[in-house]
């Protein structure tokens, strides 16, 4: 005989106020099933708690109903207030009076009706409920990093500090990402070589880290605690064991016809390569569409300059699986194609160029040996215009762009104009700007001293178009605060593009099944307190592929991950959701068509005796692995004779809830 | 009772995915917007669990309209449930508008967490529709009425 | 067709009498001149009853979910049609591949009481997907030009309350006998969730028209993507209520928005595309 219980919650007046509580608690106590109903301020107070627990003890209640905020909220709170009475904690069910009730609803007239047929669908379902008992699962301790750029990079040293194995996995040859790229860093404009390659030492010799460069991972599967990875070891062409970087190789390959990607592709480099002076590791890598040898069979000329002998031309991938307990999503960030923006000359003209290859420009190491020079004929500029928000902050229906800010091009943008004005006082500088975000600590300081100290000109409004002309760039622009227009002849023109996750971050969210907004950038479990987690379990996000930001904040935030993933790891087993899938034996047609929809292969096939209405049958039957299932219910409704059913949300659960919503009508 | 007019309202069933159409249905709540009270939301994990027996069941004790919310394809919580249920429904509907039932009385719709808005939009606009087709006579059953 | 019918006959009992066959799946007559019963044959003298003819039109393949598990190999004489439905049970694992012979026998056409069946004017192909042998000839492999979706294009065309009028009459003849769902193929769980007491959904005679709509809707969905229009819940039905339209309807929506299924292959309702288009 089934004794239910059900709460009444006011939450303050947030229900109360347009919900008669008093009226939906006496509604219950005239239900089926229900033995004792009450209304209370706050449920989820000690207090309220307290209460609930009495109740249970003092009426022996075998299933209690929670009607307040949503499940979302406290389905939590309230199962493990039964469990310390002593009822199993699955023998509660919320009815949603709150989000989906008294805030949607002003009339009381019409706010209670509602409530109280959400009220008996709650009671209908919990009379349906059976005891669930959670299961355990282990925690493999060990955590994948996927992305070797700074967020990756600090993600790892933290997760090693802390004492547990993490594997980095990057996709070009080194470790640095973007931040290697860069020149100078704001808001101290220290070079970003000079603070990066300490960490990327650190990673590379922390005997907890295994760095796994110009790799990518294929295939996940697994779940929370338990990811079995594939992992692909592209083939260098070179014995990373062998090889000392010593860079001969490189000097003396004759295809120099690539594009060198890491000066954005504003020179070329050699077919083996090394892709910068710091790379970690510090090894040769052949690219196999450049070199004449993979291609033709001709040339070799690496191999025989080769002193240690590292060259291998037979070097096949490597394709390896391993066991982690959590992974992290740190893809980071490119910047947009400007194909759409053909406004801006940028690809008819080399010196139109985007910050990033400006950056190049301007760093020592990059492909004009940091000298100012405009890449079409090698002269020194005297008039350089920045264009921003180019690519960002683009309304819904113009068909191109973002529509999110970018949030690090002011910054940067200032950081430019401000290296350029200090190190060649000559050059005009103008930034054509819409607004200026310079919020962080010490940024507003700096974008200020860059127009007030540096002399940096900048121009409130939009750049129309920009041409050729006469070897000049001619830069038309509105003047907003002066109520004028500008026509400006241009030696540069350096367009802040908008910058977006890098590409194969969808495949790979797919692969993880973590969620992804409409930009691609990683979801967050919750915008607000739950940043670095990804709704699904044991995935975790650091860095710019969650979306845009500088590296104070991806530094913050890696480090956020990293103990989110040490959390995790440090803990022997893990608390299995019991909402599963199961198949009724006596049901089960062994058709299969359940295992073909389930998304994490939970479900396996065997032969087995079973006794139907006193027959011996020996069939094929389905059985659910309770811990792989994640309870979605894809496989019951496959299921044409019903044998396979949900725990916790099975076939006559909802029916029951069907019909006593229907009912109240 | 009787002497006062009886404006009909229609009994709308939503059948609402935990992690995505549910969240947004409370973020609907939380910014206190509004849509009618004859709508009912039903939880479930994902918008694959909703059987067609659920949906004739809703229709059988009385529902007007039943709309099934998920998340977005290609965003789903479990990867791949709502690329099931939007192939399932599709026959369904069809099936079920060959045999002669209003077409716009079930709907599929995708709604995120962050989708508070549209999800208010999308459950007044259905109400408002299946309301001008009046009441569900076609899938009742008598023995169902008040 | 003749010398079709009679080397099918022969050859079953060829395989029979050499002992790779513990017996043999067929036909036997009936009571009227028109009518054949799927029967079983063990024992010499009862396969002298074996009938192979232009009235064989029940559809064999269900049987062998149960015959497949006995002892010994069970000899199946079917037709295209219901090579087709195997297919889908061999996919299903409900027959064990290892135990049928199929003997595939060419067919030009059956007839019923009334004439060439509803099904055999619109045939879809005289190939066997899966067999072991096939005898049939010219004559056997033409196929009929109909249009398999020609009713269902005149139902779509007329308006939703002429469609509900026509389908409200139609079911409400039903007496739920079951046998639509007893003879498909598809249809073979070993217990039926309208048998089964917890399901919910539990009924027989119908109390309300309801329950003939969702039994039928029910059934048309429950063998969705995997019904290969063998047309016998039609010639079955002792009400004469064409159910095979529901199917029809389904199976060209199918067709139409993901592709044909009836070759083989994974059934469209337990696969998907991101490219699916919306309800």
């Amino acid at each position: 005989m089934q004794k239910i219980g059900v709460f009444v919650c006011w939450c303050g007046t947030n229900i109360a106020a347009t919900v008669d509580v008093a009226a939906v608690a006496d509604a219950m106590r005239s239900e089926p099933g229900v033995v004792y109903a009450a209304d209370y301020q706050y449920m989820c107070s000690e207090v309220g708690q307290q209460r609930l627990i009495a109740a249970v003890r003092e009426h022996a209640l075998t299933g209690v109903v929670i009607c307040a905020c949503s499940p979302r909220m406290h389905e939590q709170t309230f199962r493990r207030a039964a469990e310390r009475a002593g009822l199993n904690p699955y023998m509660v069910e919320i009815a949603n009076i709150r989000e989906q009730c008294s805030w949607i609803h002003k009339d009381k007239a019409v706010g209670t009706p509602k409530a109280i047929a959400l009220a008996r669908a709650a009671v209908a379902k919990v009379l349906k409920n059976a005891p669930l008992t959670a299961g355990e699962s282990p925690v493999a301790k060990r955590a994948l990093v996927i992305g070797g750029g700074i967020a990756g990079i600090q993600t790892a040293l933290d997760v090693a500090e802390a004492g547990y194995e993490v594997d980095i996995v990057e996709k070009s040859p080194t470790i640095g990402g973007r931040m290697a790229q860069l020149d100078k860093t704001f808001p101290t404009l220290d070079c970003s070589a000079c603070i990066l390659t300490p960490k990327m030492v650190e990673a590379a010799q922390s005997p907890n880290i295994e760095l796994l460069t110009y790799s990518e991972v294929e295939k996940v599967a697994g779940f929370v605690g338990n990811f079995t990875v594939t992992i692909r070891k592209k083939a260098r062409y070179v014995d990373t064991n062998r090889c000392t970087g010593c860079a001969e190789c490189v000097a003396k390959c004759p295809a120099r016809k690539g594009k060198n990607e890491f000066n954005m592709g504003l020179d070329n480099r050699s077919a083996i390569y090394i892709p910068f002076a710091q790379a970690i590791p510090n090894v040769a890598t052949i690219d196999a569409s450049q070199c004449i040898k993979l291609r033709t069979g001709k040339c070799g000329i690496c191999e025989k300059v080769c002193s240690a002998g590292a060259i291998d031309y037979n070097q096949r991938d490597e394709v390896i699986e391993r066991r982690y307990g959590a992974i992290v999503a740190a893809t980071g960030f490119r910047p947009i194609s400007l194909e759409k923006f053909g406004e801006y000359a940028y690809q008819e003209s080399p010196d139109v160029v985007t910050s990033l290859e400006f950056e190049r420009i301007l760093n020592a190491a990059g492909p004009t040996k940091g000298q100012l020079v405009r890449p079409s004929d090698g002269k020194h500029p005297h008039e350089i215009v920045f264009i921003q928000c180019v690519g960002s902050r683009c309304s819904e229906d113009a068909g191109k762009g973002k529509t999110y800010c970018s949030k690090i091009c002011c910054m940067y943008t200032a950081k430019h104009a401000m290296l350029v004005r200090e190190k060649y006082p000559d050059v005009r500088v103008r930034v054509f700007y819409i607004d200026v975000r310079t919020p962080g600590k010490n940024f507003d300081e700096f974008y200020r001293r860059a127009a007030e100290q540096y002399g940096v000109e900048y121009v409130k409004g939009m750049v129309g178009k920009v041409w050729r002309q006469n070897g000049k760039l001619m830069v038309q622009g509105s003047d907003l605060l002066n109520d004028e227009q500008l026509l400006i002849p241009a030696d540069m023109v350096v367009l802040a593009a908008a910058i977006e996750p890098e590409p194969g971050a969808r495949a790979l969210a797919t692969m993880l099944t973590a969620s992804m907004d409409t930009n691609d950038f990683f979801s967050e479990a919750h915008p607000k307190l739950r940043p670095v987690e990804s709704p699904t379990a044991g995935v975790f996000l650091s860095g710019a592929c969650q979306g845009p930001k500088d590296i104070p904040e991806t530094v913050a935030q890696a480090g956020a991950a990293a103990i989110k993933v040490v959390g995790l790891l440090s803990k022997d087993r893990l608390v299995t959701n019991p909402c599963v899938a199961h198949s009724n034996e006596l049901l089960c047609n062994g058709c299969s068509q359940c295992e073909k929809v389930c998304p994490y292969g939970a479900i396996t096939y065997s032969e087995r005796e079973v006794v139907d209405r006193g027959v011996k049958d020996v069939r094929r039957l389905a059985s659910v692995n309770e811990a792989v299932c994640r309870g979605c219910g894809a496989c019951t409704v496959a299921c044409p004779s019903g044998a396979m059913d949900l725990k916790g949300f099975a076939n006559r659960q909802i029916m029951a809830e069907v019909d006593a919503i229907c009912r109240a009508k | 009772m009787q002497g006062e007019v009886n404006e009909f309202k229609p009994l709308i069933v939503a059948f609402c995915c935990n992690w995505c159409s549910y969240a947004g249905a409370d973020l609907a709540g939380s910014s206190r917007l509004s849509y009618p009270a004859d709508v009912k939301i039903i939880r479930v994990p994902c918008s694959c669990r909703v059987n067609p027996l659920f949906i004739l069941r809703a229709f059988q004790r009385g529902a007007d309209g039943v709309i099934i919310c998920g998340c977005h394809p290609g965003d789903c919580h479990y990867t791949t449930g709502n690329y099931y249920a939007r192939r399932r429904m599709t026959v369904l509907f069809r099936l079920l508008e060959f045999m002669g039932i209003d077409r716009q009385r079930v709907r599929v719709e995708w709604v995120s967490a962050a989708e508070g808005a549209k999800f208010a939009l999308v459950m007044n606009e259905f109400a408002g529709a299946v309301k001008a087709l009046g009441e569900n006579v076609k899938l009742g059953d008598l023995r169902c009425k008040p | 067709m003749q010398t079709v019918a009679e080397r099918v006959i022969a050859r079953a009992k060829e395989l029979f009498f050499s002992g790779e066959v513990r017996r043999v799946l067929g036909w036997e007559r009936g009571e009227f001149q028109h009518e054949r019963i799927p029967a079983l044959y063990e024992t010499a003298e009862q396969l002298e009853k074996l009938v192979y003819d232009e009235y064989c039109g029940p559809n064999l393949s269900k049987e062998l979910i149960a015959l497949s598990k006995l002892e010994g190999r069970t000899l199946a004489i079917l037709k295209p049609c219901d090579a087709r439905s195997l297919n889908l049970l061999l996919r299903e694992y409900r027959v064990d591949r290892e135990k049928v012979y199929i003997l595939g026998a060419g067919c030009t056409g059956m007839r019923g009481r009334d004439g060439l069946l509803l099904k055999c004017e619109t045939c879809r192909g005289k190939d066997f997907p899966v067999f072991d042998e096939a005898i049939d000839d010219e004559e056997c492999r033409k196929v009929p030009d109909g249009d398999r979706f020609a009713d269902v294009c005149r139902i779509e065309q007329m308006s939703g309350d002429e469609r509900f009028l026509f389908f409200r009459s139609e079911l409400s003849k039903c007496i739920r006998c079951n046998a639509c769902r007893n003879i498909c193929p598809a249809c073979s769980c070993n217990q039926c969730v309208f048998d089964n007491p917890d399901s919910g959904v539990s009924s027989k005679a119908s109390a309300d028209p309801f329950e003939d709509s969702q039994f039928h809707i029910v059934r048309a969905f429950h063998v969705a993507g995997r019904c290969t229009d063998c047309g016998e819940c039609s010639r079955a039905c002792p009400q004469g209520i064409p159910l095979h339209l529901l199917n029809r309807k389904i199976i060209k929506d199918i067709g139409e928005l993901y592709g044909g299924y009836e070759a083989g292959g994974r059934s469209p309702l337990i696969d998907y595309r991101a490219s699916d288009g919306e309800a």
